[in-house]
């Protein structure tokens, strides 16, 4: 079906020529041509009335396809960890030891883990993305280098997630191991401070280009106004280009935040999996922990007990809850800004 | 003849390789209007974003020559202090959309961090507002947003917004261009308030809009001045044939 307008159109082409021919060459050819000419436009303008309707419902279904899909990943998760908020309850949220050997179960530490790790990448990545933008959407729009730069790092989007774990286990590690010594902190490596710096540098790439996008947007004349009154570049990237993109340049944080809560396999990587709580916040920080996808990637394939199995996929609940949550805090947050 | 504020002397300005604005050598005195006509691409907007330096903006824009304010070369000044000191009006109204309309008046003082006390600034922003023939219409709103105003009077609050910065010459591009025929009279209606106070540098593609505002016209044409003359000289007996070809209509 989709094929039939282009097919029409194409065929369209060549007739028009032939009518053209023949009313040179004689009338009665000619009209023939004309009412056969007619006719294929009145099945034409059918097709193309037929063709309005499907496509519509071609985008309709694609859609809803769509909603039917994250509908039925929500029931699964329910469904799966049913035997688990059964016997575990609402204490699952903050039981504070996970022990699969005796059957407790607690995701505390885990959540901890995720919020932790992720709002550390976010604060790390946020004056990279800002900075960014700023000079790719204001000061170097174009030529080479601007173009190297802004391919260069949408291409950090693109790199699998396993070699960021894998570079980082080789050289990040280490450069933290004997930071971790000069402040006399047990020296991991591994752990929640590795796991947020290699996180950053995975989200920048979310908010900058959405950034640069968004800034290269502001219309001229604002800025000139600015100029005109005598204002810095600083001052009209502070007080006009700023003020303009703002709920812009928070969805793009608010993507690369969505991106750092469901990172898991540089995480896993990078982690040190330990699901014991430190005392202080700098052993958490500098310690190994764990977040939600990292218990489920390294604990699925050994969970034999059918409660175990359903305590990891309700921690896949509460990761999908914890993204809902804060998008939808960001989403409110965007409106406001918007709106007044 | 009186002290020129605007002197141009063998002036050219460039976009790449192209050259726009060729040897222009002008002389505006003071509070006058100035009217600056030429048909598309004749380099009229141009000399005008010139002359307050907004022109080095674009990136490859250059510019050669003698242009002077007063007797300070406008080249060797900081381009912030020469737009302090010549302000402009731009095509389209453009009051900042996140600034209410008394922050609209005094931008320029607060986006270049500038603290004043309450008072004053109350007071600025009702003599300039004023000035500008809104301030009537605003008095009770002055804390909403200025881009809920309409075409005209946004257009009036960008004027209010460079006449709070005291300048010496204010420039209009095309200042009506974007307004329908009652907000373009009183922006018309204006500027003869306004030459009391201020030179007034207005480039228009509207023959009739020259005619009825100005004191002096300048005709650019493909880059070069023309001819600059007394607005009623200009328009009932024009010295080059370009001119009188274009006043007459014969292209545009």
């Amino acid at each position: 079906m989709s094929m039939s307008p282009s097919d029409t159109s194409n065929k369209k082409k060549p007739k028009k020529d032939t009518v053209a021919n023949a009313t040179v060459d004689g009338t009665i050819a000619g009209k023939e041509q004309m009412t056969l000419m007619k006719n294929k436009r009145l099945d034409l303008s059918y097709v193309q009335m037929k063709w309005e309707t499907v496509f519509r419902r071609i985008l309709i279904v694609m859609s809803v396809i769509m909603l039917i899909v994250v509908a039925g990943i929500l029931a699964t998760l329910i469904v799966q960890s049913w035997p688990s908020i059964k016997s575990l309850g609402i204490g699952y949220l903050w039981g504070k030891v996970w022990d699969p050997v005796n059957n407790v179960y607690g995701a505390f530490p885990f959540l901890i883990g995720t919020l932790l790790t992720s709002f550390t990448a976010l604060i790390i990545s946020v004056p990279f993305s800002y900075a960014i933008s700023i000079y790719l959407g204001e000061y170097n729009t174009k030529g080479w280098l601007s173009n190297l730069l802004k391919n260069t790092i949408e291409l950090i989007a693109a790199v699998p997630s396993i070699i960021y774990g894998f570079w980082a286990l080789f050289v990040l590690v280490p450069i933290v191991r004997s930071f971790e010594m000069k402040i006399g902190v047990a020296p991991y490596g591994v752990g929640v401070c590795s796991a947020s710096l290699v996180l950053a540098v995975m989200i920048i790439p979310y908010a900058a280009s959405l950034g640069t996008s968004l800034i290269r947007m502001v219309p001229s004349p604002l800025k000139e106004g600015a100029y005109a009154l005598g204002a810095t570049r600083f001052e009209v990237i502070r007080s006009v280009i700023l003020p303009y993109t703002r709920s812009g340049l928070f969805a793009g944080i608010l993507l690369s935040l969505g991106r750092a809560l469901g990172e898991t396999m540089a995480v896993t990587v990078l982690i040190g999996n330990t699901s014991a709580i430190a005392n202080s916040f700098k052993e958490v920080f500098f310690g190994p922990g764990n977040t939600m996808a990292s218990v489920i990637a390294n604990e699925f394939a050994e969970a034999d007990h059918p409660v175990y199995l359903s305590a990891l996929i309700e921690l896949g609940l509460v990761l999908f809850f914890v993204t809902v949550i804060i998008n939808l805090i960001g989403k409110r947050i965007i409106t406001r800004y918007t709106h007044h | 003849m009186e002290y020129s504020v605007v002197s141009a002397t063998n002036f050219n300005a460039w976009f790449g390789d192209n050259h726009v604005v060729k040897d222009v050598t002008i002389k505006i005195e003071k509070n006058q209007v100035i009217a600056v006509m030429g048909p598309s691409g004749c380099g009229k907007t141009t000399f005008l974003r010139c002359i307050n330096r907004m022109h080095e903006l674009i990136p490859g824009a250059t510019a050669k020559g003698s242009l002077k304010l007063y007797d300070d070369d406008v080249y060797t000044m900081n381009p912030i202090y020469v737009r302090y000191k010549i302000g402009m009006v731009f095509q389209r109204p453009n009051p900042f959309p996140n600034l209410s309309i008394y922050d609209n008046v005094v931008a320029g003082y607060k986006l270049n961090g500038l603290r004043m006390h309450k008072a004053d600034m109350d007071h600025i922003v009702e003599k300039s507002l004023t000035s500008a023939a809104l301030w009537k219409e605003v008095k009770d709103s002055l804390h909403k947003k200025g881009t809920f105003l309409s075409g005209g009077q946004q257009q009036r609050l960008c004027i209010a917004r460079a006449i709070a910065m005291e300048p010496e010459v204010i420039l209009f591009d095309e200042p009506t261009s974007a307004l329908d025929p009652i907000s373009t009279s009183s922006v018309e209606q204006l500027f003869h308030e306004l030459k009391v106070n201020y030179t007034l540098i207005i480039v228009t593609h509207n023959m009739q809009q020259a005619a009825r505002v100005s004191d002096k016209t300048a005709f650019f044409y493909v880059g070069e001045l023309v001819e600059f003359d007394e607005t009623k000289t200009m328009f009932t007996a024009p010295k080059d044939i370009r001119t009188q070809n274009y006043i007459t209509g014969r292209f545009s």
